[in-house]
């Protein structure tokens, strides 16, 4: 694309080794499982380690006896609801909200991002527009993209600057009378920068358009005060967040909340019902039919109680400095490509004459467990004409010796490629 | 299970007593370069293999009645492997392909995380594609 470029960087070479140690490893056993099994696990944006509150919060859910939520009147029902309804509430408090009922457990962050492409497809009129940007993943692509097929939609895509970021003069054009709704990716899951979500916010807000957030990266590397932040959704999955996989939330301000149809029928969500007709609850309530991941719901609260007992700063500055590491490693080596300038979180790369598949082959059979592909971001890797990339992804747990086997690994298996 | 074919036999040979993931790197890199290229044509649309991260094309002729297979890839050491699955299918025919164990094969070879279920090398999908090639022609 015009803008966005692979370049080799010149920056941060010759930095001051210490040895980076997280002090938050040992709380976390798949780690050193995986550690012990001679396994470096560098693919946290694709899911995350748990700690051991979390999967003590799953054993003793299922160990001190289950039961359904929100229907029964006996013990074990009102023991499994008060424990899934105090996630709720940990995760109103976790991300600013006003209120329980603006948060929607969904079983991810993919359901949560089909879930308002068909609760909001009632308020869309042939020829308008959707917003999203080229860095979307496929999961805050592909529904409104389906969307706008459905409703004869257009859907406009805000190009990215040389650096990583959606260009936000492009955008001021772009978003226009006839935008509706604005999807866009708070921290790519590939160029690992943060967008600037407060202007775009601003110029979907000043033309009354909706706006979707995707927080499934940029959840999992900061706080975010949803209300400050004013959006009107906000999704992010627990599973990249150190908790279960199966749950996502989906934040609403209550008065977009309001305007979602119900979009998935049966128990739970129904208030009332007859063989021809019935009324239905409202969010969050209405929009949580079945039966729900109970477990997976606790845990992730657990995860929060856990996230929220660890210095801020202290994790922050840890994967700074594990990131730091990271640039200057693949920096130092001679026809390693960044992907745009990531700032946070990840770095993806090519090998200038050496085939991903090759590079994923070799890494793999040496323990390092890294993504190599387009990463759920097909249009991106086509507009930057790559068939792919290699993804390294931190955690908090990740520490500086796993990026020195990262790095022995990458040039053995280099010298054996060229 | 018949014998193998003597290709295949001397692949299993050395790939069976190399000791580390080093060496059998550089020995797929070897088999890699046994490929019968394929030419620009051939490398075509229709030939390619879907299923793959890796661009593969797969072509099949008849020869002597025998089916035979040609292969690529722009990735190297998945070269190696194409070389390593021509080599033990040569001279089955329909019913020998649709019988052949692939991950017993590469296990064999002390390749078998080339072909767990999460790899998207797409062998499996070449096997697939041979196995329709010998049922239409």
């Amino acid at each position: 694309m015009p803008g966005l470029s692979i370049h080799a960087r010149q920056t941060f070479r010759g930095t001051a080794a210490m040895p980076l140690n997280s002090p938050w490893r040992a709380d976390f056993p798949g780690i050193l499982a995986l550690q012990a099994e001679g396994q470096t696990y560098l693919d946290n944006a694709a899911t995350a380690q748990k700690p051991e509150p979390v999967l003590a919060a799953l054993d003793a859910y299922y160990r001190n006896g289950t039961a359904n939520v929100h229907r029964a009147q006996h013990l074990p029902g009102d023991r499994a609801t008060r424990a899934f309804e105090a996630t709720r509430l940990k995760v109103t408090q976790w991300l600013n909200a006003a209120s329980p009922a603006e948060i929607v457990f969904t079983r991810g962050a993919t359901e949560a991002f089909n879930l308002l492409a068909y609760g909001l497809e009632h308020l869309f009129q042939p020829g308008d527009e959707i917003v999203v940007s080229a860095l979307e993943h496929h999961a805050n692509l592909l529904p409104w993209q389906q969307l706008a097929h459905r409703r004869g939609l257009n859907l406009v895509v805000l190009p990215l600057d040389a650096q990583g970021d959606i260009d936000l003069a492009a955008a001021a054009t772009l978003i226009g009378a006839r935008t509706r709704l604005l999807a866009v990716s708070q921290l790519s899951n590939v160029l690992g920068r943060w967008q600037p979500l407060p202007e775009l916010l601003a110029l979907a807000r000043a033309r009354g358009a909706l706006s979707v957030v995707d927080g499934a990266q940029g959840a999992v590397h900061g706080r975010h005060d949803l209300h400050a932040l004013g959006c009107d959704f906000y999704a992010f999955s627990s599973h990249k967040l150190y908790g279960p996989e199966g749950v996502g939330v989906l934040y609403g301000r209550s008065d977009a909340l309001a305007r979602l149809r119900h979009w998935q029928f049966g128990g739970e969500m129904v208030r009332h019902a007859e063989f021809q007709d019935a009324e239905f609850h409202p969010a969050p309530m209405g929009l949580e039919a079945g039966t729900p991941p109970i477990a997976g719901v606790i845990g992730l609260g657990a995860a929060l109680d856990y996230l929220d007992g660890l210095d801020e700063t202290a994790v922050a500055a840890h994967e700074a400095a594990l990131h730091a590491e990271l640039l200057a490693g693949l920096a130092a080596r001679d026809g390693v490509r960044l992907l745009g300038a990531p700032r946070i979180a990840l770095a993806c790369f090519a090998v200038d004459g050496v085939h991903n598949a090759d590079l994923a082959h070799l890494l793999g059979e040496q323990g390092i467990a890294v993504r190599v592909g387009s990463h759920c971001a097909m249009p991106l890797y086509e507009r930057l004409g790559l068939a792919g990339a290699v993804r390294v992804s931190l955690a908090l747990y990740n520490d500086g010796e796993d990026l020195r086997r990262f790095f022995a690994a990458l040039d053995a298996a280099l010298e054996l490629l060229r | 299970m018949s014998e193998l074919p003597p290709l295949a036999q001397q692949a299993l040979d050395a790939f069976a007593r190399l000791p580390g993931w080093e060496q059998r790197a550089r020995l797929l890199l070897q088999w890699a370069e046994r490929l019968e290229p394929l030419d620009a044509a051939e490398r075509s649309e229709a030939n390619r293999v879907h299923g793959c991260e890796s661009l593969v094309w797969l072509v099949a002729e008849r020869r002597d009645q025998a089916l035979h297979f040609r292969a690529a890839s722009d990735a190297r050491l998945l070269r190696g492997l194409l070389a390593l699955l021509l080599a033990r299918i040569e001279g089955l025919d329909g019913a020998g392909l649709a019988a052949l164990d692939l991950a017993d094969w590469f296990a064999q070879l002390g390749l078998q995380r080339q072909l767990s279920p999460s790899r998207s090398n797409g062998l499996n999908a070449v096997l697939e594609r041979m196995r329709e090639l010998a049922a239409t022609r």
